[in-house]
């Protein structure tokens, strides 16, 4: 068995270099304290590769199916027998997957922040957070206990909110960091709500017990939770539906998503770890987690995310076209790909072939956890250089950053689906899972897929090539070897990590899933693909007016598009007119009228009481005695009438 | 002769330093601030020396009796009488009777030991006197303010009658029974009006002490006229070893009566929650406040000794445990404000963050801690209170003390707006704080942030509880 010890140092090393940098960072550590969090992240990096080869390559196996193992096990609040919340670790293949995902992402932003937050007054606080969000997000994958995620997924977060409104003298990150905040506090309170919902059929808040016990049919739990029903749909349905919602608000899916291009206010390395690679992932995570349940008991819901993912991925894959600033642009791809691996899972059932979609997804949160970090690190290399997020100030960049115009090239490429490069394997998968199970969202899929090659390849042409770059500022190189050596790292991983056979470790059931590679599967995807690239070449790599004459051909679809839908304005109006004149003066006069009235009815009585209790409380001591014998007496007429 | 040693283990301890200070006084004195250090050091010693050493059994014919429940419960008062004694160091080091102080103080707490070992009716009364008539000669020790004067007349006029009536319950009981000894009273309750006059009349005796309502009246006086070290002894260390007794003598003595205090346990803690909240509503005072609050406190805890189970004498443990740390902190600041400036009144507060931002995170905690915030120990505390109340099975007393839960919010977060949010153009200065008080402060606040989280410490005290 594998030692514990290390997992929990996993967990501690971040959350020491939280409070470390937290506490004395200001005053005492200073500028070094980059440095020294860095060096705890890459112990614990190395702890995290160490217990995933154990796990795949050692113990985790076991006559050829991967154990799901809880290595600690900590009562923390018992409720009654059975229910509890515990602080465990649970070692299964993709928790132990993103032990590596988490902790080698945040080392490369540690690293990266060195070179790009150098000189940044409160440099010790952004380590710190950095520090806090790492440790939460890796409580969140090794929860063992739904209750434990949970509070973990609050913690990912708040985290996740101090570091958007790092900048805090921005009024925009102000803005953003309370919007990212509150939209996914309501989704969490659907995940709450799903979470009581399933801990009172199943009886447990234990995962592996509660997904054994939501999946037998002889089980009373899951009996009653099919057989109670509410608007018609069963309670479990309803639990399960509630829990996506949750992961729904941190994965950005539609119409939760509009936090997620807000936030990219935050300093751009943490745009790479939160929102790219780590924190939005949750929601897939969390719908992995509880997978079995989804494909056995409550397929209706596993329709929902497969729906409400395959509509993200179209959706934001149709605005990212649009859209001029290169973090946004990243943001709705981002969203794009997370669309992708929930309907995934969503096309997915549990074991044998039928799994390939669980698998598929996996994979895609792995290599796109690469190459989308990869193009945020390049993203932000360039507006070190540029000082601007518009690609119309930028263009031509390719000879004053060489490592960058590669590196972020291949991140294109990779997420474009372009053969060697990771993002084809694992998009090809998801397409040939969607294929056999649902063609509806495989031709939407595939639409998408198309679409994801023009717009990043937009971004890369406008960047890089387009007109040639004049600098208003004195150049001042591609950034440091810190800033360079992480993004070099990542993508030689985004070139390679597509040959990691996946199904061997990942799979729904835990056995050796075979994948074959069908070529000719592949035809279609590839060539929309490149036709997406040469589409996107043509418009943008020189100068020209196509693309406007094109944008004002399709003037209303294109400015719908550039305003994202008008999803905001949606949001506005509702929140503002109809939530507030319909919910909110309503709720006013009853403040005012009732809970006033009551508090100033309360306070009132209280003055009238102690106007009359003037005498009750007097001050003399005769009088205390009196009302002490009066006491005494009712007390004993009361017990007797009691005991008679 | 060596368990006579070891079974009274705590009592020898502050005896010794009582005698300690005694022999000191005999001498020139040292200066204030030397003997203060000592006096902490020694206290400090106590405290540790608490948790080891501590044995079971019973001493002079069943008069005394010890457990490990018990040496828990003394040594959760000797970390509470440390954490004064290191609070309000300032005001120590200036106080012209240091020496007095703390043996009056410490005789208290004898007291107080004696009375939650006591197995006897005899020895309980000599031990709750002794616990009681220190404290009435400390509120005195503002020598300066007749307010101060008024409220030990008060207290000690009030507690006498207390103890008539005591007194007089006792007899009664052993006219009734023939016997003292606790061990034998339950067998020998048989239900005649005579029996349940005298339980009545020794309960006044307990309601008076905890100021349930309405025994209460001489509470906001006496608080308010004290210095403030006493207040807090009073409203804390005075008034959880009372609860710890009152838990003892309720499920041991007088189980048979059960459902007779069952009742009268539920409508008295509905009324003092009700009054103690009504009253602090309304406090411009923030010792008074604190006064008023500590009232409707006392009927949360009301609510888990009415639960009649082991469950019930845990919670009640735990939650005095979490109110010694909250309380203590608040009334510290408190006292920190008071002496530095001798400003007493909430809306002078307001500001206070600006200002002094560590005093202000305390008193916000301890305030969270006292509403039962989550995830403060208070929210816990309150919570296992509430849970042990609901399994003695009525439900409408638990709603109505979750109700009052509620309303409490209100105005211990009125408390915290002050501080926090509202303007002031002169808020209080910034404080200069005494090392020891500073570690007094942050033992409160790790205790407020850490007891609640660390759910052992609840088994634990379940583990010892009999």
């Amino acid at each position: 068995m594998p030692n514990p010890t290390y997992i929990l140092l996993i967990l501690l090393l971040p959350l020491a270099s939280f409070l470390l940098m937290g506490l004395l960072g200001r005053s005492y550590i200073k500028n070094a304290s980059g440095l020294i969090s860095t060096a705890m992240l890459f112990v614990a990096t190395c702890l995290a590769f160490y217990v995933a080869y154990g796990y795949f390559f050692m113990y985790g196996n076991v006559q050829d199916v991967y154990q799901k193992l809880i290595l600690f096990d900590y009562t923390w609040l018992e409720f009654s027998k059975g229910l509890s919340i515990n602080m465990g670790i649970l070692l299964d293949p993709i928790t132990a997957m993103m032990l590596v995902v988490v902790t080698l992402i945040s080392l490369m932003v540690h690293i990266y922040s060195l070179g790009y937050m150098k000189g940044e007054e409160r440099f010790a606080k952004y380590y710190s957070f950095l520090g806090l969000f790492t440790f939460s997000m890796l409580g969140l994958v090794v929860a063992s206990n739904i209750f434990q995620m949970y509070i973990f997924w609050e913690l990912v977060g708040v985290s996740s909110f101090l570091l958007i409104g790092y900048y805090f003298e921005k009024p925009s990150a102000v803005a953003a960091c309370k919007k990212a905040f509150i939209v996914t506090r309501f989704a969490d309170l659907g995940f709450l709500i799903g979470i009581l919902i399933l801990s009172f059929y199943a009886g447990t808040l234990d995962f592996n017990t509660l997904v054994q016990r939501l999946t037998s049919p002889a089980s009373m739990g899951l009996k009653t939770a099919v057989a109670s029903s509410f608007l018609g749909i069963s309670a479990l349905t309803w639990g399960m539906v509630l829990v996506f919602v949750g992961g729904a608000g941190k994965s950005a899916m539609f119409p939760l998503h509009i936090w997620l291009p807000d936030a990219m206010e935050g300093p751009t390395p943490v745009s790479a770890l939160i929102h790219a690679a780590t924190m939005v992932v949750a929601g897939v995570f969390l719908v992995a987690r509880l997978f079995p349940v989804f494909a056995i008991s409550a397929p209706d819901a596993l329709h929902v995310v497969a729906y409400v993912g395959v509509l993200s991925a179209l959706f934001a894959a149709i605005i990212a076209c649009t859209q001029t600033d290169i973090k946004r642009v990243l943001a709705f791809s981002t969203m794009s790909q997370l669309g992708f691996m929930m309907f995934a899972l969503g096309v997915s059932t549990y074991g044998g072939e039928g799994g390939l979609g669980y698998t598929a997804s996996m994979f895609h949160l792995f290599t796109h956890a690469l190459f989308k970090a990869l193009l945020f690190l390049g993203a932000g290399a360039v507006i070190h250089l540029v000082h601007s997020n518009d690609i119309q100030h930028m263009g031509g960049l390719r000879k004053q950053m060489p490592i960058t115009h590669v590196t972020f090239l291949i991140a294109c490429l990779a997420i474009s689906g372009v053969p060697p490069f990771a993002g084809f394997f694992s998009k090809e998968e998801i397409l040939l899972a969607a294929f056999q199970h649902n063609p509806t969202i495989y031709w939407i899929a595939l639409l998408t897929s198309g679409l994801t090659a023009f717009y990043m390849f937009r971004l890369y042409f406008s960047i890089f090539w387009n007109k040639s770059y004049h600098s208003h500022s004195e150049y001042h190189g591609e950034g440091g070897f810190a800033m360079m050596m992480p993004m070099v790292l990542l993508a030689v991983g985004a070139a390679v990590a597509g040959f990691i056979p996946f199904g061997k470790f990942v799979s729904s059931d835990g056995k050796t899933l075979i994948s074959e590679f069908h070529w000719q599967f592949s035809i279609a995807p590839v060539a929309l693909g490149i036709a997406g690239i040469l589409t996107a070449m043509w418009l943008y790599k020189k100068q020209n007016s196509k693309p406007d004459a094109i944008a004002s051909s399709l003037n209303a679809w294109y400015k719908a598009a550039y305003h994202t839908f008008y999803m905001d304005e949606l949001y506005l109006f509702i929140t503002k007119k109809i939530l507030f004149n319909v919910v909110g003066r309503p709720a006013a006069w009853f403040d005012k009228n009732v809970v006033d009235g009551m508090v100033n009815a309360t306070g009132n009585t209280t003055q009238i009481i102690s106007e009359k209790i003037k005498g009750f409380q007097s001050g003399k001591v005769q009088d205390y005695a009196i009302y002490f014998l009066a006491g005494a007496i009712a007390l004993a007429v009361c017990g007797m009438y009691i005991w008679m | 002769m060596n368990d006579f040693f070891i079974r009274m283990k705590p009592e020898l301890m502050i005896a010794a330093v009582i005698f300690i200070l005694l022999f000191l006084k005999l001498g020139k004195g040292l200066s204030n601030n030397k003997l203060l250090l000592l006096i902490q050091i020694l206290l400090v010693w106590n405290f540790a020396f608490g948790f080891v050493m501590n044995a079971e059994g019973h001493l002079f014919n069943d008069m005394y009796q010890t457990n490990a429940m018990m040496s828990l419960q003394k040594n959760i008062l000797n970390g509470g009488v440390l954490l004064i004694a290191l609070l309000f160091t300032e005001w120590f080091q200036k106080c012209e009777h240091l020496t007095e102080f703390f043996i009056l103080m410490l005789s208290s707490l004898l007291g107080m030991f004696f009375l939650i070992s006591s197995g006897n009716l005899l020895m309980f009364y000599l031990s709750i006197e002794l616990a009681t008539i220190p404290v009435a000669a400390l509120a005195n020790f503002h020598f300066d303010k007749k307010i101060s004067s008024e409220a030990a007349m008060k207290m000690i006029l009030s507690s006498a009658f207390s103890s008539g009536v005591l007194l007089f319950g006792i007899s009664l009981i052993y006219g009734a029974t023939g016997t003292l000894r606790f061990s034998d009273i339950p067998a020998l309750l048989d239900g005649s009006a005579l029996q349940i006059m005298a339980f009545i009349f020794l309960f006044t005796a307990f309601a008076f002490k905890m100021s349930i309502v309405p025994f209460h009246l001489w509470t906001a006086d006496v608080y308010e006229g004290s210095p403030i070290a006493v207040t807090s002894f009073l409203s804390v260390i005075s008034k959880g070893a009372i609860a710890f007794v009152l838990v003892s003598t309720l499920y041991k003595v007088f189980q048979p009566y059960h459902t007779i205090w069952y009742s009268m346990v539920m409508i008295l803690s509905i009324v003092t929650m009700i009054t103690g909240n009504l009253f602090a509503l309304r406090q411009q005072n923030f010792k008074r406040f604190l006064a008023f609050s500590s009232i409707a406190q006392v009927g949360f805890i009301l609510v888990g000794i009415s639960s009649n189970s082991i469950q019930g004498t845990t919670s009640v443990i735990y939650f005095i445990l979490i109110y010694i740390f909250s309380n203590l902190a608040a009334f510290g600041v408190a006292g920190l404000i008071s002496f530095a400036t001798g400003k007493e009144r909430i809306d002078d507060y307001k500001g206070f963050y600006k200002t002094n931002p560590f005093l202000s995170w305390i008193v916000a905690l301890s305030l969270f801690s006292l509403a039962g915030i989550p995830p403060t120990a208070g929210f816990f505390g309150k919570l296992f209170l509430l849970i042990s109340g609901a399994a003695a099975g009525s439900y409408l007393f638990i709603g109505i003390a979750a109700i009052n839960m509620i309303i409490s919010l209100y105005y211990y977060l009125r408390v915290v707006r002050a501080i926090f949010m509202d303007a002031n153009e002169r808020p209080i200065e910034k404080i200069t704080i005494h090392p020891m008080t500073r570690i007094a402060l942050i033992i409160c606040g790790s205790g407020i942030v850490l007891t609640g989280v660390i759910s052992w410490i609840y088994d634990a005290i379940k583990a010892l509880v009999n």
